[in-house]
């Protein structure tokens, strides 16, 4: 069933090229065109979207809330979030990395070269660099790094400097070396294969970060044991940091209230919105899964 | 020009689209202009601040989604001081969504809501998963009305009651709203439903039951507009399943005054605004004036009616 499809009268998602009657606003509801689809390793996909130029106002760690296609007939009755992996300023694109898990991802994976894809957004708070940060720590695992690579555009464009620590089961998923890579950053990869990705290691790869002084502040996203580690290691060096989180969406606006997590703040336990209070929060206030 | 504006009342909206109690908020000015609205309706408030249900809260299902909040809030005190501000920057009526268990805190709530900045009391009577049986006031016709008479007694303030497509019997608890002094009705809340996972055998939702909302629904949402319209004389908001403005046209024919939008605001934030615009110009290519021309319009009269089959239903 397809919703909009009711003769001439179809949702007013901005096209390039359309006027914008909403310039004003934070985000908008977009149609983009995919330019490319193509798979980056045996489990994610990188597709890239030619776009209206009022969503490429997207920063590191917002969201775009996506309409996937139907990878079956059936129909996929919400948007699914994902984060914004590259804006392309110059060739007026926007890119999302992903894995392919389930029906709203096996869909946005058939989409082919030249067509629709309906994205709303920018959405959501995303990284933020304090001007006194030199050097960051990126640490990120899977499809966590999704979420962190813009952040090496970020951090490039305000001259600070980028270690990014890479997780990954075994080389052959590893992914954004290049992109950190290319913009600058250093690069350890740990694997899972010859045990590099343990605690323990990451702890010390960490640790002589912290003693080169190149850890003013911490970024992860995608793995509770990292969050943990991170949380750790920034109570006891008084090192701030941020963490990108999850939950199951349905406005991705701030209305519903299905997105929740907990978090603790000063001893506290409070609820928050992960599509409007986050998706990124503070490192020491957010409780692991 | 078509004059898209309805009367709920003593209430005039400058067009029948509403957003749905808990499916909109303030918010929504970050991607549309609120002030194109109908209404703005706000989450559905309780006394004291409440964390709501456990996550998940939304699972999705063959035909919609099934959901379950638990009506999380910062309490009424917040909700006087901080929410209703937001929504006073804008100009359309603010319709605030009360609920309680409790008939006399019901009531009471009512009386504490009917602020200036606030111009319709919608009392939710209806929320399917409030307590884990699926009961709540709108259940029972006794329970409408004397809740409702309690809430009247306190407030000046328009009156809308929103009932549940759970009961038996909508008709005759649309009739108990009526006769207790609601001024008008929203019909209808979403559907008690259940998801049990294959992978893991639990249920697919943190609080086990919860509402189902979908397209799919609104076949039988209109069935119940159009049975509630012929028996009573108050406004109805049609609610369930609008996506595009032929929903719209088709609630009105069925009798309704005004629809409520949930559903197609999250599927396509500027959906709202669209099917305003969409309804225009559906009226303008048929030469219809005023859109009120449309409420109970539908064409049945020479229709006969089965009396065996139709007895069962009340018609
Ligand atoms: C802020 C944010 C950023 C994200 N960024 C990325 C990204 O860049 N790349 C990427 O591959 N994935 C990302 N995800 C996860 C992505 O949203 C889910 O993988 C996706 O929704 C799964 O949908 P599905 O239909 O394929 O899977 P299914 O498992 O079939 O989904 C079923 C339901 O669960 C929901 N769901 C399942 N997993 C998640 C999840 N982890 N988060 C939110 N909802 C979920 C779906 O929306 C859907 O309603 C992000 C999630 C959030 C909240
Ligand atoms: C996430 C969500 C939260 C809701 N919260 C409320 C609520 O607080 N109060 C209420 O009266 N109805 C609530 N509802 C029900 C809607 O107001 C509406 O009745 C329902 O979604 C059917 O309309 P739709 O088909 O257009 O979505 C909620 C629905 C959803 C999907
Ligand atoms: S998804 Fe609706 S409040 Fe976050």
């Amino acid at each position: 069933m397809a919703l909009e499809a009711s003769g001439k009268y179809t949702n007013s998602a901005l096209r390039i090229g359309d006027v914008d009657p909403y310039a004003e606003r934070k985000a908008g509801e977009f149609i983009g065109t995919v330019v490319s689809n193509a798979s980056v390793n045996d489990e994610y996909k990188h597709v890239v979207l030619k776009v209206h130029p009022h969503a490429l106002r997207a920063y590191a760690g917002q969201m775009f809330h996506l309409l996937c296609p139907s990878p079956d007939g059936a129909e996929v009755w919400m948007r699914r979030p994902m984060s914004v992996y590259r804006v392309d300023k110059a060739n007026g694109q926007i890119e999302f990395l992903y894995k392919t898990e389930g029906r709203g991802t096996l869909g946005m994976a058939k989409l082919g070269v030249g067509d629709d894809f309906n994205i709303a957004g920018p959405l959501g708070h995303g990284f933020t660099l304090e001007p006194s940060w030199k050097n960051i720590v990126v640490l990120g695992r899977g499809v966590g790094l999704a979420t962190l690579a813009p952040l090496s555009q970020l951090a490039a464009e305000q001259k600070v400097g980028v270690t990014a620590i890479l997780s990954a089961r075994h080389a052959g998923v590893v992914m954004s070396r290049d992109l950190f890579a290319g913009l600058g950053a250093r690069v350890l990869t740990v694997l899972d294969t010859d045990n590099t990705s343990a605690v323990e290691n990451v702890e010390k790869i960490v640790e002589g970060l912290i003693a080169e002084g190149k850890a003013d502040a911490f970024f992860t996203c995608g793995s509770n044991r990292l969050l943990k580690l991170m949380q750790r290691l920034g109570k006891k060096h008084n090192i701030p940091g941020q963490v990108a989180m999850e939950q199951i969406m349905v406005c991705g606006i701030g209305a519903c209230y299905v997105c929740m997590r907990t978090f603790e703040v000063d001893g506290e336990k409070v609820l928050r919105r992960v599509c409007r209070d986050g998706p990124v929060f503070n490192i020491q206030e957010a409780v692991g899964w | 020009m078509v004059d898209l504006s309805v009367k709920i009342g003593d209430i005039t909206l400058q067009n029948p689209i509403q957003p749905a109690s808990g499916a909109f908020s303030w918010e929504y000015n970050d991607v549309i202009d609120l002030n194109r609205l109908g209404a703005l309706v706000a989450k559905t408030i309780c006394r004291e601040p409440r964390l709501g249900n456990p996550t998940p809260r939304m699972a999705e299902t063959e035909a919609g989604i099934i959901q379950s909040i638990g009506l999380p809030g910062k309490g009424i005190e917040y909700f006087v001081d901080h929410i209703v501000p937001e929504y006073a920057r804008f100009k359309p009526p603010l319709v605030v969504s009360v609920n309680s268990d409790n008939i006399e805190d019901f009531a009471a709530l009512a009386e504490e809501l009917s602020v200036p900045d606030v111009d319709v009391i919608e009392a939710n009577i209806s929320c399917p998963t409030r307590n884990q049986t699926g009961g709540n006031f709108a259940m029972h016709e006794d329970y409408t009305r004397d809740c409702i008479t309690a809430i009247r007694a306190k407030t000046k303030k328009p009156l809308w009651v929103k009932l549940s497509p759970n009961a038996g019997d909508i008709v005759s608890i649309a009739r108990a709203a009526e006769a207790a002094g609601a001024d008008a009705l929203a019909i209808a809340n979403t559907f008690l439903s259940l998801k049990i996972r294959t992978d893991n055998f639990r249920p697919a939702l943190g609080n086990k039951f919860g509402g189902l909302v979908s397209p799919a629904l609104k076949p039988i949402v209109l069935r119940m507009v159009y049975q509630v319209a012929k028996q009573v004389k108050i406004p109805i908001i049609g609610i369930g399943g609008v996506t595009k403005a032929e929903d719209v046209v088709e609630y009105m024919l069925a009798g309704a005054s005004a629809v409520g939008i949930g559903y197609a605001g999250f599927r396509n934030p500027t959906a709202l605004v669209q099917i305003i615009d969409d309804l225009e110009a559906w009226c303008d290519e048929r030469g219809i004036k005023k859109v009120t021309e449309l409420i109970g319009a539908v064409k049945d009269a020479d229709m006969e009616t089965d009396t065996l089959a139709a007895a069962s239903i009340g018609v």
